[in-house]
């Protein structure tokens, strides 16, 4: 009886050190993820402007300021442009590129390693290297480039129209190693019997892409779409480094919702109105993941 | 040893289990309490006064001010001044962000266009009249120090002043035909001159700029509080709460500032990613900078030969643009730290320290009588920063970085937009009105 008991205890002691362990990580991150969050919304519907020791209570007005506030929906437009050029272009070439060095066979692991380093590189760096590889003529290596082919140099991050677009190639490019890397690991879990039989079958390529290779691929499509949206709607890093002073300039025309954020809260500090903000993207964002998660759902 | 006994196993079992207990309590205390103990030791050593002093990081100044407690702690041996800096660009988050937490310092450094936001949330405490009496300040500072006045009372006073002047690059003067030891007088010689330095390749890059064109620099105060009032105009009603811009001056002021670059073709903003460097790299002709830049600019004395004048006149007005960080002592200093606050305040505004600061800062000391001492007045660098601060004025900020923004949109709005100054113009007046409405309306 006595032995039974005590296998019991060792059983029990395990689970608690099992507990010990995890309950540091969940208060930390209770503390700095959950905390936070919730008190966002709290901090919404108050005019606390950082500095400030009493919080009133200003009921709906930030949300209301916020409709009618011109940044407001500039900044949101510019965010959804960021998602949806950057996302479909980023997906497309992260499978063109997953797709090609799939089919090598020699040199793969260089190429992977070649593409996935800008990944892993900090983004405020490639920022700024990429920041000064826009520059006009005599620092810009692509204005000078342009100005030695005899054609006329463009205005990249200080033109109203090519700052976004320069912004996201260069976003398209850090990224491109993570979709690539997951890609290719959908398609190395694709049996390749299923490509024997189409052979067999009198297959050409293109079906078997369409008919094989895409169907399989859904749940990595489904998977990058999901965090990259997120990722492509929480764009910030680029454009606060990118931008002289993080302004998101020129004109506002790059400057995301999550800059604007930034800017109400610690530049401004309006924190009141930034935690509204805050909430309304938590709510996008939220919308977006529910939707994606119910169509996939709905279609297995 | 015998039989373990099943009463022993649970008692060891609730051993183990306070040992868990206090495994996790010597996790999580710590960090839930480690905040509030450094200033306890600090107060239990009994004699010694001990302050904290904050400024942001500038190589220069945070070196004078070691050297500066250092002077101060050996005539006041029972204060011990600790010196504390942040990385400019996130000053005043730090600051903002550190106030919530109830960390922070004693005697703090801030740049007076921020003064509103601390003051107004109660940061600051006023200046006691019977070491700072409102007469003598007045008396003895220069008058745009009173930015830092609120309410009848002061809350901050600086060491040092800072007004704008030009800088010319006299190897480029030579360069192109002009005599080195003439800068321009005028705003009309300026694009003259300006002309001159400017060179651009076949396709109009440009290769070397005439003038700055940095509004997220400097030009936008010399926009605001020199080209609109040389056009007959004034940036703000006298109580600071209108703009007045959004009239003849204002627009003529913009069109003036922005054929700089659509008419005369004399620069670009951001020739270089700033006019600092591109001054700096001898491919800017003239500059317009405050003395704080002087230090910057003497360490590439090889390379670099440059001339300093006064901003040039318009219409026979002369301008300028003055700012200054100040030292204010904080609102939950009390007791002994306060009275050692107070001393030290009084130590940094005294005309020893002011002296020293000029040499090694190249910032203005904020005494009128100081500073015009002909020694400093009449020296060929400092000399034109000083006649400047005569005429010159302190925007009275609420949020200096957003101000800032409307008139770099407002730029972008006639250059990149094709919209007209006044169209430009009107639109800033609105938003920066709106600023400021927004600050005031609580008042």
């Amino acid at each position: 009886m006595s032995k039974t008991y005590s296998r019991n205890s060792v059983e029990k002691n395990k689970r608690i050190w099992a507990y010990v362990f995890l309950i540091v990580p969940i208060i930390f991150y209770t503390m700095i993820r959950f905390y936070p969050t919730i008190y966002a919304f709290v901090l919404s519907v108050t005019d606390w402007n950082i500095v400030s020791k009493d919080l009133n209570f200003v009921g709906a007005s930030n949300y209301k300021a916020l409709v009618k506030d011109a940044m407001f929906w500039i900044t949101l437009k510019n965010t959804i442009k960021y998602v949806v050029f950057g996302l479909p272009i980023s997906l497309l070439l992260g499978f063109i590129l997953a797709y090609q060095i799939n089919k090598i066979h020699f040199g793969d692991g260089l190429f992977k390693a070649m593409y996935f380093i800008p990944y892993i590189t900090s983004m405020v760096a490639v920022a700024w290297v990429w920041r000064w590889l826009y520059q006009p003529v005599p620092i810009g290596a692509f204005n000078n480039l342009l100005s030695s082919l005899g054609l006329p140099t463009q205005g990249f991050l200080l033109s109203k129209t090519q700052a976004l677009p320069s912004i996201l190639g260069t976003t398209i490019w850090a990224d491109l190693g993570f979709q690539m890397i997951i890609f290719l690991a959908g398609l190395k879990a694709i049996s390749p019997q299923y490509y024997e039989a189409a052979t067999i079958d009198g297959a050409n390529d293109r079906q078997m892409l369409f008919s094989i290779t895409f169907p399989l691929l859904k749940p990595t499509i489904v998977f990058l779409s999901i965090t990259g949206m997120i990722r492509y709607l929480r764009i910030f890093t680029q454009v606060m480094n990118m931008t002289y002073q993080g302004e998101g300039g020129p004109l506002n025309s790059t400057k995301p919702l999550v800059l604007y954020i930034y800017q109400s809260a610690f530049r401004s500090f309006k924190m009141g109105y930034a935690a509204a903000l805050t909430v309304v993207l938590f709510m996008i964002i939220l919308v977006v993941t529910i939707l994606q998660l119910v169509v996939t759902r709905h279609e297995n | 040893m015998g039989e373990e006994s099943p009463h022993r196993i649970q008692k060891e079992e609730m051993m183990k289990k306070a040992t868990i207990m206090l495994l996790v309590l010597l996790m999580v205390v710590p960090m839930l309490f480690a905040a509030g103990q450094g200033e306890k030791a600090v107060a239990d050593k009994g004699e010694v006064t001990e302050i904290l002093y904050w400024q942001y990081f500038y190589e220069t100044k945070k070196n004078l001010m070691d050297d500066l407690i250092k002077m101060f702690e050996a005539r006041n041996p029972d204060i011990r001044v600790t010196q504390q800096t942040f990385p400019y660009e996130n000053y005043n988050t730090k600051v903002a962000s550190s106030v919530p937490s109830g960390q922070g310092p004693n005697v703090i450094n801030l740049f007076y266009g921020w003064l509103p936001l601390y003051i107004d949330s109660g940061y600051l405490q006023p200046l006691p009249e019977s070491n700072f009496a409102i007469s003598k300040v007045e008396s003895e500072f220069f008058p745009l120090v009173s930015a830092a006045k609120f309410d009848g009372k002061y809350y901050a006073l600086p060491t040092a002043v800072r007004s704008l002047a030009m800088f010319w690059n006299k190897d480029l003067f030579i360069e192109a035909g002009l005599d080195p030891e003439v800068a321009p007088e005028t705003m009309e010689e300026l694009i003259e001159f300006a002309k001159k330095l400017t060179k651009r390749d076949k396709n109009g890059n440009y290769l070397q700029t005439g003038v700055t064109l940095e509004l997220r620099g400097q030009m936008h105060h010399v926009l605001r509080e020199v080209l609109i009032r040389q056009f007959g105009g004034a940036p703000y009603s006298d109580d600071s709460r209108k703009v007045t811009y959004n009239n003849q001056a204002g627009y003529d002021a913009l069109k003036w500032f922005t054929d700089l670059e659509t008419l005369h073709k004399v620069g670009v903003p951001q020739y270089m990613t700033d006019d600092i460097t591109a001054f700096s790299a001898g491919k800017m002709g003239i500059t317009i900078d405050g003395s704080f830049r002087l230090g910057n600019f003497d360490k590439l004395s090889d390379t670099l030969h440059y001339g300093v004048a006064e901003l040039p006149s318009m219409n026979g007005v002369k301008s300028n643009f003055a700012s200054f960080w100040a030292n204010g002592i904080t609102s939950t200093t009390e007791g002994k730290k306060l009275e050692a606050s107070i001393k030290f305040l009084e130590f940094l505004t005294s005309d020893e320290v002011m002296e020293m600061w000029l040499a090694a800062i190249g910032e203005l000391p904020a005494k009128k009588a100081l500073s015009l001492k002909p020694e400093f007045a009449n020296d060929p660098k400092y000399g034109p920063f000083i006649r400047g601060l005569e005429y010159a004025e302190a925007t009275k900020f609420i949020d200096e970085s957003e101000q800032r923004v409307v008139w770099i949109n407002a730029y972008d709005e006639v250059v990149l937009n094709g919209k007209s100054p006044k169209y430009a113009v009107d639109k800033a007046a609105k938003e920066e009105q709106a600023v400021l409405d927004a600050y005031y309306k609580s008042k």
